[in-house]
């Protein structure tokens, strides 16, 4: 028996079994409880709620909404806002991101100073709480009869009314699938070896044909899309009391966005400081002494190689962004979290939400970091070009 | 791009080669100066030049048709702001604990702490007495639950509390993901990468409303200990690979130098590995500190009423709804103070770090 202690296998397998035992027993006994205070609150487990009508209704939806749809639909809208305004945010974000970062790294040392002084103050406060000011400051906005407007836009504090098409959503939808479809066409003609031995002119003539048809077909879905009897074009007015015609963009979706936009904003552009830091002299004095213009310096040598110097941390950073929609739920936007949460109280099923919620989080978080983990991949510079 | 001068930094540039260095670089160093100016003019007439700064009686009546700032607001709420509804005549108690806490970080920053027996002895005792005077209960100071805790003092208390809770775990779980026993590492490793992948707000949301479902009743506890040990958890989650990656900085001929002279597990890891991986992690550890204490903030949205959701309080209940601008600025301003020192402290390591590799 002694000498069986002594032995390191026999050790390292005790100590495995042990571990595994432990873990199996807390896991056990958590979902043993948790069964146990189902029962006698008379709740039945199972995903058969999904398909019960919620009984009431939300802000913001993209698709259609009514509060007799079911739990699974509304799980379904939360998730569709989620993915809107995460990919929006980001968007926002790394435009945001790219401007401060140019400012810092600018010869010109008023732009720095303006560029640290921003990233000072908006990386220092939590998101949450410029979430929250956002909020406040739009909804204290003047009611809409004395809305601020320009460009067509109107701000009030009913929200932002930017003026729209009337197009059916089915229209809309295979306009953006079309948008969709000619982007991923491109990126894959761009990275498949198959016609990397055309010249580049040609190739870029074949990239701009892809555009053009994608964006072709897509105006003619809006044009057939187009609900009768109306103007192509719909722009917000004042009508009585109120603002009619054009696309509402609700107070929450915008204080999130604009919070999204600033505060990851100020963290990207640190990020992408970081990266235009370590493009070597060699590489710009390189590019200059071949005579491009200070523009071509930028776009063609600068901008790539600091992008795929940082791609990893942005993909991080990227992946925070898209957890922090959840703070939606602080000025009552209705993401995929306060769905989840909102159903919690109504229909009760704590454990199959919570899961869902999880799944959902893990799945969504993993599929960005895997896809842009392959771009990475596919576009990180080989060798040593970015020293010196 | 700094082109300008690498070489010698006694031939600092001009502030005419600074500022000035082509006609263009002027004009444009004129239209930002002149961006500043007026954003700073505006905010100084708004903030200082035109605000009313007290309230003699109370009310909201000195702030009517002023240009500026009501700052007033603060000076009437700043006890809910910072204290929440702890009882008027105990904050003395509260503010010597915020005291205690800020006393300890500030401490902590001093090399000559920086072994892991000073480093936890200050904060278990730093945290020992904040929370006796919290809590109450001894020396003829009454007792206070936790639950009427409230405004800054909740904050201070949920960081520290998560941060002290989570270090161990954050070391516990790194050397557990490069356990050499692969169920461990992997099981670990599952662990940290899901935690990772959820938003801070999901664990705090399960700690607080989902875990008193699946726990026996005696271990389901106060709702705001089981939202710091999931807030612990997800700081540990991070940290833990901060540390990990220190740990993998290291080159292998320290464990393997450690090991040919004999030492255990215990030595190794205490004596030789953790003391270098931690210098390695330095940067990375005080930028998670910096986001934790900003990630306190979430817990207003589980319904703690911590420094933000005082702060609605403050301008939201009475007379005082227009001055929400005044008392989020003071929030914001708080929340500055911390992280903006605790981040140019980060800064100030990572240069002194560097000064020792060359």
């Amino acid at each position: 028996m002694l000498s069986m202690l002594e032995s390191r296998k026999f050790r390292d397998r005790a100590l495995q079994t042990v571990f595994l035992l432990v873990l199996a027993g807390v896991i056990g006994g958590a979902i043993y409880e948790g069964r146990q205070n189902l029962a006698t609150q008379g709740l039945n487990s199972g995903f058969a709620f999904l398909n019960r009508a919620t009984g009431f209704d939300i802000g913001f939806k993209l698709v259609d909404y009514t509060p007799y749809s079911s739990y699974g639909r509304l799980i379904v809208v939360g998730l569709l806002n989620t993915l809107f305004l995460g990919i929006l945010g980001i968007v926002l974000a790394n435009l945001v991101g790219l401007i401060i970062a140019i400012l810092r790294t600018a010869r010109n040392e008023t732009f720095n100073a303006l560029g640290t002084v921003y990233i000072e103050i908006f990386r220092n406060i939590p998101m949450i709480l410029q979430a929250v000011f956002w909020y406040a400051l739009l909804t204290q906005l003047p009611p809409p009869k004395q809305a601020l407007q320009g460009f067509g836009v109107m701000l009030s504090s009913r929200g932002l009314y930017l003026p729209g098409l009337n197009v059916s959503g089915g229209g809309a939808a295979i306009f953006f699938l079309c948008l969709f479809v000619a982007l991923v066409a491109i990126t894959i003609f761009t990275m498949a070896r198959r016609f990397s031995r055309m010249t580049s002119a040609r190739r870029s003539r074949v990239r701009w044909g892809i555009a053009t048809a994608g964006l072709g077909l897509g105006v003619m879905a809006l044009f057939l899309g187009r609900l009768p009897e109306t103007g192509l074009v719909s722009m917000p007015e004042l009508r009585g009391m109120n603002i009619r015609e054009g696309i509402r963009v609700q107070p929450e979706f915008v204080a999130l966005l604009v919070a999204m936009a600033i505060y990851g904003g100020a963290y990207i552009a640190e990020i992408i400081r970081a990266g235009f830091l370590s493009v070597g002299k060699g590489q710009v004095e390189a590019a200059q002494s071949l005579g491009l213009t200070p523009w071509q310096v930028f776009s063609r040598v600068r901008l790539p190689l600091a992008f795929r110097a940082v791609l990893p941390t942005l993909i991080n950073q990227y992946v925070w962004l898209f957890k922090a929609t959840t703070l939606g739920i602080a000025v009552g936007f209705t993401d995929f979290f306060a769905v989840i949460s909102v159903s919690i109280n109504q229909a009760g099923q704590t454990l199959e939400l919570i899961g869902i919620l999880m799944v959902g989080f893990l799945v969504i978080n993993n599929s960005i970091a895997f896809v842009l983990n392959r771009v990475n991949k596919a576009i990180a510079l080989k060798g040593n070009q970015l020293r010196s | 791009m700094t082109v300008h001068l690498a070489f010698d930094p006694s031939l600092k540039p001009s502030l005419r080669q600074r500022f000035f260095s082509r006609p263009l670089d002027g004009v444009i160093s004129l239209i930002g100066l002149a961006i500043a100016a007026w954003i700073l003019w505006h905010l100084f007439s708004w903030a200082v030049l035109h605000a009313v700064w007290a309230s003699s009686d109370g009310t909201s009546e000195v702030c009517r048709d002023i240009e500026g700032a009501c700052w007033a607001v603060i000076h009437v709420r700043w006890r809910l702001i910072l204290f929440g509804l702890f009882p008027y005549e105990e904050q003395w108690r509260s503010t010597l604990a915020c005291l205690a806490i800020v006393v300890v970080a500030i401490l902590s920053c001093l090399p000559r702490f920086w072994t892991a027996p000073r480093l936890g002895m200050l904060w278990v005792s730093g945290f020992a007495v904040f929370y006796l005077l919290m809590a109450g209960g001894l020396f003829g100071m009454p007792k206070i639950n936790p639950s009427e805790w409230g405004g800054l003092t909740l904050t201070v208390f949920i960081y520290a509390a998560g941060m002290l809770i989570g270090m161990p775990t954050a070391i516990a779980l790194a050397l557990m993901r490069r356990s050499r026993l692969p169920v461990i590492a992997k099981v670990t490793g599952l662990f940290i990468d899901g935690i990772r992948s959820l938003p801070l707000i999901t664990i705090l949301f399960t700690a607080a409303l989902v875990l008193p479902l699946a726990l026996p009743p005696a271990l389901i506890g106060d709702k705001i200990w089981r939202v710091i040990i999931g807030f612990a958890l997800f700081f540990a989650a991070y940290e833990a690979e901060n540390i990990r990656s220190g740990i993998q900085a290291l080159p292998s001929g320290q464990e393997e130098a450690a090991r040919a002279l004999g030492l255990t597990y215990w030595q190794r890891t205490t004596r030789v590995i953790l003391p270098q991986a931690f210098r390695n992690a330095l940067p990375p550890t005080i930028n998670q500190f910096v986001i934790s204490f900003k990630e306190t903030s979430l817990i207003v949205i589980i319904g703690f009423f911590e420094v933000m959701a005082s702060g609605k309080a403050a301008y939201g209940s009475g007379d005082w709804s227009f001055a929400w601008v005044e008392v989020y600025a003071f929030v914001a301003a708080i929340y500055f103070v911390f992280v903006f020192s605790l981040s140019r402290y980060g800064a100030y390591l990572e240069r002194r770090l560097r000064v020792g590799k060359h």
